[in-house]
């Protein structure tokens, strides 16, 4: 491949591939670009096989010089997945599947017909919507930002990623002193998207101006359960995030930088590690960086399942070969970071935001947002909630419109109970917090916090001290064990809310849960278990009558705690077709004496409605989620 | 060190050599032996040691901090549940534990003839099609308590054929 | 250094910059109760949380053991809130700690226990499940109880600054992490040296030496004709566990003591340093003049260093006196000239010595030479039989040793005790020999590039030969790997297992600021000095300075041994090695 060594190469190169990608978004009629979603979630759907697929038919109709295919970073879209989407019409089809292929090449790239059938349907006007940005889902976000070439770019291409504007953020800072650079992103407002929240200008103002070692790390052990945004951007543009890093290098004066990734994303590490290997062979990553005197390179590190490793001394133990076990501040990595040198350590999102912030200047980016927090913010949106995916949206938006307008509401009617922000550190907020409008402030405000963007909508349907348990098992699970009140004290908290879930609580345990919450908040040496109570307090704090319930009167109000619940069959609804007791994996169905009805009401002759023995039952619910008419009910 | 064969010590000198000119290779070498031989014994381990001059214990100490790496083979076919949160809120842990029951072992566990390790996952990713159960790197979506028993017999049948 | 203005607790000060909160809390008069700091007071890992103090303007409280001080910072030591955080932090551990006090091996050494006393911890507060918890009681020397450990870490570090091994390291994480050699083995399933250094640093109950008191009373018990020796660290710090200020002399009131326990004689093993030195100085000899085997010759008096060499450096055992250590010598020579003296059958006999050292439990079992020694106990067991006995040490007059057939030591014989005493002791001896001239003083001096190791050179009939000394084996290791290379420019050379040498060793009493409020807040950096100097002034105060020179000695050789090296003394007084000794043997 052709050189880039000077700024004028590099502008030469952006104006041709700048075009080449225009010509595929505006293709001259008779051309068609098709470009299929590659992220994690398609690809588990086979979207590879659509595209070898779309090659094929390609070549065999002889259209190689008419219509292309390749595949490009994540929609966002994920529960619509995986995503096929047309140029120049911009026809979007969604849940495309393998056999769906010949069709749409037939009808829709040879003929110019739209394949209606697998168009989005929108849930509420039940039309068919053919253009990816008239979709509700998509009608709030800008996805120019974090996830800047996103669902357009070849994530394997780096001449996709020059033409898409790549490096044009670093030229500028090339042509700017390192203390420009920072004032710049100081002055942009970006705090870091890693959790807390920082001012990243002000981190990387902290790095001394000493002629020794600098390290920039980027942080991509993204370990937050139900949290995919890092993975994401890297795996739809990773030259975004590898500009970035050179761009926060450059400010901090260092010549290598750390990609920090988790081993259980080989998609993102294939990418970056193929960007990198290209980037340094046409001379952007090396020596003499554009003709000037900055020179970097760029490394990878494999996290190894370790949440705590997202904490930015842990993670610089893992980088050192060691145990991801956190270190006391101060010194500050700043100070004394990687191998004892200064190390400034940037979460993904926040470096995917670096080179816009440099290539349309600080006051674009300060624009957007709100006075607390500039810019955007990707959430993964999951849980109880239509639209599943990936948003960036402006800081500002609210809860509301993240949950019901971006996100299609709550599935099957059922009631929203609370939203997780913030993951495992975070908290929940309830119907009352739904007006906030996101910021790292007002979250925090109002009992929860930004945290790296994990968003899980809950429903009616599941219980706030199971939540809250299913987060202190997990950070149990992750407590590196090095300082005694999180490794003792998170253990404590699990057996409390075990033993509530158990239906053995008493009320003084929440008494206790509240002391220990308190204790763990101020006693731990890192961050992790600073905020490990956070689930915990934020779920007391918002619901105390469940747990009163729990501890009290011994009963589960959403029915999940096993030992406070039991599966009903209801006899007027039981058709008596048997399959739940075919089911039941202990045999503790069985006919009743009541006689089943048959679905209009009239009585099933011979059939009897079955009956559930709670003694026998385990509680699997084999027997609910087999019955195909809704007999069965947890009370 | 007498049990390991002399094959097996000249991949991992390899190995090792790979990252001679890294600053603190530790966890690369784990990584790639972990991805050869899907465990790293303490022989391995005692073997890394000499080679690197880092002591055993704090190899081990390694090896047992992060969840990437085991100490005993994993069954030919690994079913990791995701157990993030977006799969939990919709059931995952049922599923869960019905492969638990099925199989007749707790999470982390291998059953005896060495087909099935089951392996709770956090976050794969998959959470639009939660709850999601990846075998050997398949997804499979939306993973009900009753899809748990035709699932396993899948790759029974696929053993016996 | 610089001064910097601070409050503590509303009061003004000045200290050093560049210390810790804790440091400075404690320069100005103020305690703040931890357990993970150690190392001169200060800790890398910050993890046990009690030294927690409020900072005005610092987000949270802090822990005091690495926060810094810088001007004008304002600590609160006592506020509400530290009291209260200091208070859970303790009971938080003690909620995950095995309580049982009493038949705890640290009672009333802990520190632990002394923390919870001073942060008012209350009972059985935040109880629940206990971390799943190993006792290993397989090692001769070391024993180790994870239901007691806190996990500060201290011996982890201790063990990797010592000798550079690192046995002990964290494994696993969260409430199932715990300290343990690799694969959470038994110590005696792991290349550990069995030193003792761990025992020294750890808080609690967690590490401890497989005690033989009872072995000792069974001997008793069975009418046996026991007879006790003492190392010579052992008097230089035995004081101390009767509250005694480090750095007293502990020779006679000891003496009198094991009068008192018992014991059918009293020795010293500095018998058996001047029989060392006379059959070290002999092979020395050898080695120089008929080149019996390689040099340099290294000393073999430590069983830790033994121990690391039969692990880690094999191939240098050619190169370590096959001399036994002196209080096996003494064994020896107890069951077969003593005994044969006094009509006595060695059946009947049963020997018992008082070592400033875990890894000599290990030594007396070696199966090369079985026989020689019965029991030993650390200095801290000594103490424990002492008070037990009700006898108080305060009201003991001072005693001499027994002088009966190994009565006499040369002042040669009780430097032993420290880093580089050996080495004198012997080239004393070597130098008359060879000269036939006494030996004047030697000069060590640090080796250039090589930390913790000294040498010295000296003129024997016009040929200079170099010697060195060094002790820890992270220091060894840089000599030892000379002789591998074999760049090794020195013809003897002196190697300890613990820093400091046997003065320091982890059979020793106890250093720990927390039960030494009257102590200087240095103590953890002089006391090895204090200690050593002990055992030099005793040197000086001796009149015999030589071992040739000791007359019992002289007696032992023409009455029964003939000569240094004769068949019957390498039949006593020699041993081998085992070169094939397995680091992690198959399970």
């Amino acid at each position: 491949m052709e050189q880039i060594k000077t700024e004028k190469e590099l502008q030469a190169r952006f104006e041709k591939c700048g075009a080449c990608l225009q010509k595929k978004f505006h293709c001259e009629p008779g051309h068609k670009a098709i470009v299929v979603c590659g992220g994690t979630g398609c690809l588990s759907a086979d979207s590879q096989v659509i595209i070898d697929k779309f090659k094929e038919l390609i070549k065999a109709n002889g259209l190689e010089d008419k219509v292309t295919a390749n595949i490009v970073g994540c929609f966002g879209f994920c529960s619509q997945g995986p995503f096929v989407k047309v140029f120049p019409e911009e026809t979007l089809y969604v849940k495309v599947k393998v056999s769906d292929v010949e069709e749409l090449f037939e009808k829709d790239i040879k003929n110019n017909e739209v394949v209606e059938r697998l168009l989005f349907v929108d849930p509420q006007t039940k039309q068919h919507v053919q253009k990816q940005h008239e979709i509700n889902f998509y009608k709030l976000q800008r996805r120019d930002i974090a996830l800047h070439g996103n669902g357009e770019i070849n994530p394997e291409d780096i001449n996709e990623a020059i033409g898409n504007g790549a490096f044009q953020g670093l030229n500028r800072a090339l042509h700017m002193t390192r203390e420009e650079v920072i004032d710049e992103v100081l002055k942009s407002g970006l705090r870091g998207r890693g959790g807390a929240g920082f001012p990243t200008g002000r981190k990387w103002s902290f790095v001394p101006k000493t002629d020794e070692p600098k390290y920039m790390i980027c942080n991509g052990d993204e370990g937050d359960p139900g949290a995919f945004m890092d993975r994401s951007i890297i795996e739809g543009n990773p030259c975004a995030v590898i500009e970035g890093m050179m761009i926060a290098g450059y400010a901090i004066g260092a010549q290598n930088g750390y990609f920090y990734v988790r081993a259980e994303y080989p998609i993102a590490v294939k990418r970056l590690a193929k960007a990198i290997k290209e980037l340094e062979e046409i001379g952007i990553l090396g020596d003499h960086i554009l003709g000037t005197d900055f020179s970097f390179r760029c490394h990878i590190r494999l996290g190894a399942g370790a949440f705590v490793c997202g904490e930015e001394t842990a993670l610089i133990n893992s980088i050192e070969g060691k145990r991801g076990m956190p270190r006391p501040r101060p010194p500050f990595p700043a100070v004394k970071g990687l191998w004892g040198h200064p190390s400034v350590v940037n979460n993904v999102e926040t470096l995917a935001c670096v080179p816009y912030i440099l290539r349309e200047g600080w006051e674009k980016f300060a624009a957007i947002g709100t006075a607390d927090t500039k810019g955007t913010k990707v959430f993964a949106l999951g849980g109880k909630v239509n639209n599943v995916g990936l948003v960036e949206v402006p800081m500002g938006t609210t809860l509301r419109q993240l949950i019901y307008d971006i996100g299609g509401g709550i599935p099957g009617g059922k009631k929203f109970k609370a939203i997780q922000t913030g993951g495992p550190s975070g908290g929940c907020l309830t119907e009352k917090d739904l007006d906030t409008p996101i910021d790292f402030g007002s979250l925090v405000a109002a009992g929860s916090m930004m945290g790296s963007g994990g968003a899980i909508v809950m429903d009616e349907d599941n219980c706030m001290v199971d939540v809250a348990k299913f987060y202190m098992t997990f950070i149990c699970d992750e407590s590196c064990g090095k300082c005694s009140p999180c490794r003792i004290g998170t253990k404590r908290c699990l057996d409390i809310l075990t033993k509530i879930c158990d239906g053995k609580g008493e009320p003084q345990d929440l008494e206790d849960l509240k002391e220990l919450s308190n204790v763990i908040r101020n006693n731990s040496l890192c961050a992790l278990g600073q905020t490990a109570t956070n689930p915990i307090l934020s779920t007391l704090k918002a619901f105390p009558e469940e747990y009163e319930a729990h501890v009290k009167d011994h009963k589960c109000p959403a029915h999940v705690c096993k030992n406070m619940m039991e599966y009903y069959i209801l006899p007027n609804k039981c058709i008596g077709c048997g399959l739940c007791m075919r089911n039941c994996p202990v045999g503790a169905i069985a006919p009743g004496t009541e006689p089943a009805h048959l679905p209009n009401g009239n009585v099933n002759p011979g059939k009897f409605a079955h009956v559930i023995d709670p003694k026998k039952c385990v509680k699997c619910g084999s027997c609910l989620s087999g019955c195909r008419i809704g007999a069965i009910t947890k009370r | 060190m007498a049990k390991l064969q002399p094959q097996a010590v000249k991949q991992i000198t390899e190995i090792v050599e790979r990252y001679k000119d890294e600053p603190t290779p530790t966890m690369m070498i784990l990584e790639d032996i972990q991805k050869e031989y899907g465990y790293i014994p303490l022989e391995v381990q005692e073997l890394v040691s000499e080679l690197t001059g880092v002591p055993v214990s704090d190899i081990y100490g390694v090896v047992t901090f992060y969840s990437f790496f085991s100490m005993v083979p994993k069954g030919k076919y690994v079913i990791g549940v995701c157990l993030g949160t977006a799969c939990y809120v919709k059931g995952s842990q049922l599923v869960c534990d019905k492969f638990g029951e099925l199989l007749g072992i707790k999470p982390g566990e291998t059953t005896p003839d060495g087909l099935f390790t089951l392996d709770l996952l956090r976050c794969i990713g998959a959470c639009a099609v939660a709850p999601a159960v990846s075998i050997n790197g398949k997804v499979y979506p939306q993973v009900k308590v009753d899809n748990v028993k035709n699932i396993i017999e899948e790759y029974r049948a696929r053993e016996a054929n | 250094m610089s001064l910097v203005n601070i409050k503590i607790n509303g009061q003004p000060y000045q200290v050093e910059s560049g210390l810790t909160v804790l440091e400075a809390a404690r320069k100005c008069g103020y305690v703040v109760p931890s357990l993970c700091a150690f190392n001169h007071g200060k800790c890398s890992l910050a993890s046990c949380r009690v030294c927690l103090v409020e900072v005005v303007g610092a987000r949270g409280l802090v822990a005091s053991c690495v926060y810094p001080v810088n001007e004008g910072m304002e600590i609160i030591t006592n506020s509400q809130k530290a009291v209260e955080a200091r208070r859970a932090s303790v009971e938080l551990i003690l909620s995950n700690h095995q309580k049982n006090c009493l038949q705890c091996p640290k009672q009333g050494k802990c520190e632990l226990l002394e923390v919870a006393n001073i942060v008012g911890a209350r009972d059985q507060k935040f109880m629940g499940e206990q971390s799943p918890a190993t006792v290993d009681e397989l090692a001769p020397g070391l024993m180790r109880n994870t239901a007691k450990c806190i996990l500060c870490g201290r011996c982890i570090e201790r063990c990797k600054e010592a000798h550079g091994i690192s046995i002990l390291g964290f494994e696993n994480r969260g409430f199932k992490a715990i300290v343990a050699p690799a694969q959470n083995r038994s110590f005696a399933e792991s290349p550990c040296l069995q030193c003792g250094q761990c025992v020294n640093v750890c808080p609690t109950g967690a590490l401890y030496e497989n005690e033989e008191i009872a072995k000792v009373d069974a001997a008793f018990k069975a009418g046996k004709k026991v007879i006790v020796q003492t190392a010579p660290a052992v008097r230089a710090a035995i004081a101390e566990e009767f509250g005694e200020p480090i750095g007293t002399t502990g020779t006679g009131k000891m003496v009198a003591a094991l009068r008192r326990l018992g014991f059918y004689r009293v020795f010293d093993t500095n018998f058996g340093a001047d029989l060392t030195i006379m059959e070290e100085a002999h092979e020395l000899m050898d080695r120089i003049t008929k080149k019996t085997a390689p040099l340099p010759q290294i000393t073999s008096c430590s069983p830790g260093w033994i121990n690391y060499l039969e692990y880690f450096y094999p191939e240098v055992i050619p190169n370590v006196s096959s001399c036994k250590s002196p209080h096996m010598m003494v064994g020896a020579i107890v069951k077969s000239y003593f005994a044969k003296k006094h009509e006595l059958d060695p059946k009947d006999i049963f020997v018992v010595s008082v070592m400033p050292c875990t890894a000599k439990k290990y030594e007396r079992q070696r199966k090369e030479m079985p026989n020689d020694v019965d029991a030993v106990l650390t200095t801290r067991e000594l103490a424990k039989m002492i008070k037990r006995a009700g006898i108080v040490w305060n009201k003991l007059p001072d005693e001499e040793f027994d002088n009966d057939l190994l009565g006499e030591y040369s002042g040669a014989g009780v430097i032993f005790g420290v880093t580089g005493g050996v080495m004198e002791a012997a080239l004393r001896t070597a130098y008359f020999w060879l000269t036939g001239k006494e030996y004047k003083e030697i000069n060590f001096t640090a080796v250039r590039g090589l930390e913790g190791v000294k040498e010295a050179a000296l003129n024997i009939n016009g040929t200079e030969i170099k010697v060195a000394v060094t002790s820890g084996m992270a220091n060894a290791k840089k000599l030892l790997d000379q002789i591998k290379d074999g760049t090794s420019p020195y013809t003897f050379i002196e190697v300890m297992c613990c820093p400091g040498g046997c003065i320091n060793g982890g059979g020793q009493p106890f250093v720990k600021p927390i039960f030494l409020p009257n102590e200087d807040d240095d103590i953890l950096e002089t006391y090895r000095a204090k200690r050593a100097s002990v055992l030099y002034s005793e040197d000086e105060r001796l009149v015999i300075r030589q071992s040739h020179n000791n007359k019992d000695i002289q007696k032992l050789y023409a009455d029964f041994l003939g000569e240094p090296g004769s068949e019957l003394a390498e039949e006593l007084l020699h041993t081998s090695y085992n070169a094939k000794r397995e680091k992690f043997p198959v399970k």
